[in-house]
């Protein structure tokens, strides 16, 4: 044990010294009858509490926070209807592997399964959506519950933990609440010992391969960023000549603008990266989790690709795609061991020569450039012009988080992602609303740094409030909000997939006037209508430091995301521009006599 | 009496720390799914912190790795064997309350002679009969007994160990 001098505290003051002890900095919070006890010792403490206006808001800017510094997000929350508020973040912190904990008060004790006030069985509810939680049912155990919660949120891959705290617990008034606190050092964890060294015979298995391929791809995913190993990976990819795809969960962890990045692969990643996969001969997916909005069809994935599969959940191995070969361990320390054993073998020369391969992937890109038709003076404006300006007028460090959804995509696409740690969105629960939270929380992080929340006007629906917070709290983070008047994404795929039939889909481009309703909650707000006046706005918006910003970009409603891969089709299957040449292997080649229109209609059928 | 997808059942032993939740927990990821649990019993192990959950599924092979290591994330899932019937020693033990009127006593009686099954409580119209053995034969003698008039039976699930000198599929812990 730890050589501390026990104090005497009740549960609450116990609480928040854990936080303490574990170097929380910030909680995001929203207080309630049952964590009372817990808020009153919040007035004593170094810790900011930043007060949300709702709850599913600390849980996303926790969720931002740890994003952004890899540190857990902490989240604190009362009972009831609190805890079920929080249920998406959570599910969503879950689905990204974000480390994140997140107390709850629960009623007491001798009230649970009552159906009391405010009580919910929060541990049942938010048993599938965490990586593990707990009901502390004696303050003194609350120290080790700390302890163990951070411990679990932190390592092997990480994840939300919840702890439900009784009220009794922790009310000062209790006597049986009070007990000499120390705050332990280790923890007992019989069922829980992550290693992420990985086995020599993995990485022998990965260097064979390696050497042998000709047309290598790597397939990086969020847990490279998770694992730090972002400039490992680069390293594996320089010294290999390999090209390098980042999922939506790792944009930024190899910089665009390197030459071997190739971007986002997936249902509406570039010709190139989809592409570059479908014909690589080795497939390394390297902390990536074979998702749908990658593959496609599974069956048509990377067809002629041998797969080496990185990740250090075990449970990730062929749950999707069996790999040849399997490295369970960190990426970074995997990157690290291939890299040792490569560079006794000669480094660059243990690989074969990979420069046809690259020049057919250049040919691909020179071929299938992003593009979109830009506005004119005077008409509304192109969503991708808008991130186009953003990016070209923004320090390089900036942070940019999106909602889900068109813009979440154009963002993803036209941002050009250079740092690691610079792109935070919702990928695998594809949240709406998470933007505006997360860039809070990001900012909460580093307040020295711009924090850009590109946000679609549904999702600004979902969460503006928590513009209050960032009022009230000074974080001023700022909102490109894409209002193109309508559910963008789902009205697309109704569009595509549903014979331009839109049903519920409309929103309105002035129905609420997103001006007025910024500048109510504390932000400077501009509007954007026409193409010529981006650049000037968001000069502007960039010149402001002390409140937050909203900027409506007024965007044409008709705007489609491409490529596209239709759901559930093959990759092969990729319908590009309908500027451009459509591919002679994706069928949307073969309607090519058809208008645009028709042929992307057509395809649904 | 045939049990649906007899051929298809898996037995796995999970060892578990003995905390308030966990059962909950390992049956929540078949119950996600879809798939039922055929079989489950739990007790403390002989070090107390532990307890043993064995888990006897119908389902297909594929599902059920993913399951395992799932069931491995879970953090207070020690170790988990799969263990196949014919590397194991299986129990079951059955108890049944059978109608024995004084025209078949003796034939129950005759059966739970030939099974060396006990009878554990008596009364003028039924007996109250235990058997414990391997699984396949308590199905036999259930099948048997169900000729009398079965008004209550509780199996108590299956348990399983090794065989003495052979490891258990074991699996990585994470
Ligand atoms: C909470 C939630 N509800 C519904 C959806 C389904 N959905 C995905 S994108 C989308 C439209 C988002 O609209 P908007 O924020 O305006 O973005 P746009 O696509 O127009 O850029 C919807 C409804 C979702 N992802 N999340
Ligand atoms: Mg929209």
């Amino acid at each position: 044990m730890s050589d501390q001098e026990p104090i005497r505290l009740n549960g609450g003051q116990a609480l928040i010294k854990s936080l303490e002890m574990e170097g929380v900095e910030v909680i995001f919070g929203y207080p309630g009858g049952a964590i009372l006890p817990v808020y009153d010792p919040i007035i004593d403490s170094k810790i900011r509490h930043v007060l949300v206006r709702h709850e599913q808001g600390a849980g996303h800017a926790a969720e931002g926070y740890a994003h952004a510094t890899g540190r857990p997000g902490v989240c604190m929350v009362t009972s009831g209807p609190a805890a079920t508020n929080i249920v998406t973040p959570l599910a969503d912190a879950y689905l990204d592997s974000v480390p994140m904990v997140c107390i709850t008060g629960q009623v007491a004790l001798a009230a649970i399964g009552t159906d009391a006030f405010q009580e919910c069985d929060t541990t049942g509810i938010t048993r599938s959506v965490t990586k593990h939680n707990m009901l502390v049912t004696r303050a003194e155990d609350i120290p080790m519950a700390v302890k163990e919660a951070f411990h679990i949120a932190t390592t092997g891959r990480p994840g939300p933990v919840l702890i439900d705290i009784p009220k009794n617990i922790v009310d000062a008034n209790n006597p049986d609440a009070y007990f000499d606190f120390v705050y332990p050092d280790t923890v007992d964890l019989p069922g829980y010992s992550p290693d992420g060294r990985p086995s020599d015979d993995s990485i022998d298995a990965a260097l064979e391969l390696l050497a042998a391929a000709e047309r290598p791809v790597l397939y990086v995913g969020g847990g490279v960023l998770k694992a730090r190993a972002a400039e490992a990976v680069l390293r594996l990819a320089e010294m290999g000549d390999i090209p390098v795809v980042t999922t939506l969960m790792a944009r930024g962890a190899v910089p665009d603008d390197h030459e071997l990045c190739l971007g986002m692969p997936g249902m509406h990643g570039n010709y190139t990266a989809v592409t570059a996969i479908q014909r690589c001969d080795l497939l390394i997916a390297m902390g990536s989790r074979f998702d749908d909005r990658v593959t496609g069809k599974v069956g048509a994935f990377a067809p002629d690709a041998k797969v080496i599969h990185v990740d250090i959940d075990p449970a990730e191995h062929g749950k999707v795609r069996i790999p040849e070969v399997s490295v369970v361990g960190d990426c970074r320390l995997v990157c690290e061991a291939l890299l040792a054993k490569l560079e006794v073998k000669g480094g660059a020369s243990a690989f074969a020569d990979h420069t046809p391969w690259r020049q057919q992937v250049s040919g691909w890109q020179e071929k299938y450039p992003l593009v979109y038709q830009s506005s004119e003076s005077g008409e509304l404006l192109k969503p991708q012009h808008v991130i186009e300006s953003l990016r070209d007028s923004c320090p390089p460090d900036t942070i940019v988080t999106s909602g889900v959804g068109q813009h979440q995509m154009f963002a993803s696409q036209y941002w050009t992602f250079n740092h690691p740690y610079t792109w935070i969105n919702s990928g695998g629960l594809g949240t709406m609303g998470f933007s505006i939270p997360a860039a809070i929380g990001a900012k909460a992080a580093y307040p020295d740094r711009m924090v850009w929340a590109v946000d679609g006007d549904g999702c600004f629906q979902m969460t503006a409030q928590e513009l209050i917070t960032a009022s009230v709290e000074k974080i001023p983070i700022k909102v490109a909000l894409l209002n193109n008047a309508y559910l963008g994404m789902v009205r697309q795929w109704q569009e595509l997939f549903y014979d331009n039939r839109y049903s519920e889909v409309y929103l309105s481009h002035d129905m609420p006037d997103y001006v007025k309703w910024a500048e109510s909650m504390g932000c400077v707000a501009f509007r954007v209508e026409d193409p010529d006046e981006i650049a000037a706005t968001i000069a502007k918006a960039n010149a402001i430091n002390d409140r937050p910003v909203v900027v409506e970009f007024r965007c044409v409603e008709e705007e489609n995301v491409f490529p596209m891969v239709p759901a559930g089709g093959s990759n092969d299957d990729i319908i590009v521009d309908p500027s451009q040449e459509q591919p002679a292997h994706s069928t949307a080649a073969q309607d090519a006599s058809m208008t645009d229109a028709q042929r992307t209609g057509e395809k649904a059928k | 009496m045939t049990r649906p997808g007899e051929l298809e059942n898996h037995t796995i032993v999970v060892r578990v720390e003995n905390k308030a939740g966990v059962l909950a927990r390992v049956a929540d990821l078949f119950a996600r799914r879809g798939y039922n649990i055929f079989s489950l019993a739990v007790a403390p192990t002989n070090d107390e912190r532990f307890s043993k959950i064995t888990i006897v599924v119908t389902v297909e092979s594929t599902p059920l790795d993913q399951i395992v290591k799932q069931l491995f994330k879970l953090v207070n899932v020690v170790e988990i064997a799969q263990l196949p019937a014919d590397q194991s020693v299986e129990r079951e033990l059955l108890l049944a309350t059978v109608d024995a009127p004084a025209k078949t006593r003796g034939e129950v009686l005759e059966i739970v002679d030939i099974f060396e099954g006990k009878i554990v409580a008596v009364s003028g119209e039924q007996l109250t009969v235990s058997l414990d053995g391997r699984p396949d034969k308590l199905d036999d003698f259930e099948a048997l007994l169900s000729e009398y008039t079965i008004s209550d039976l509780q199996r108590s699930g299956r348990i399983a160990l090794p065989k003495i000198g052979r490891q258990a599929a074991r699996l990585r812990a994470v």
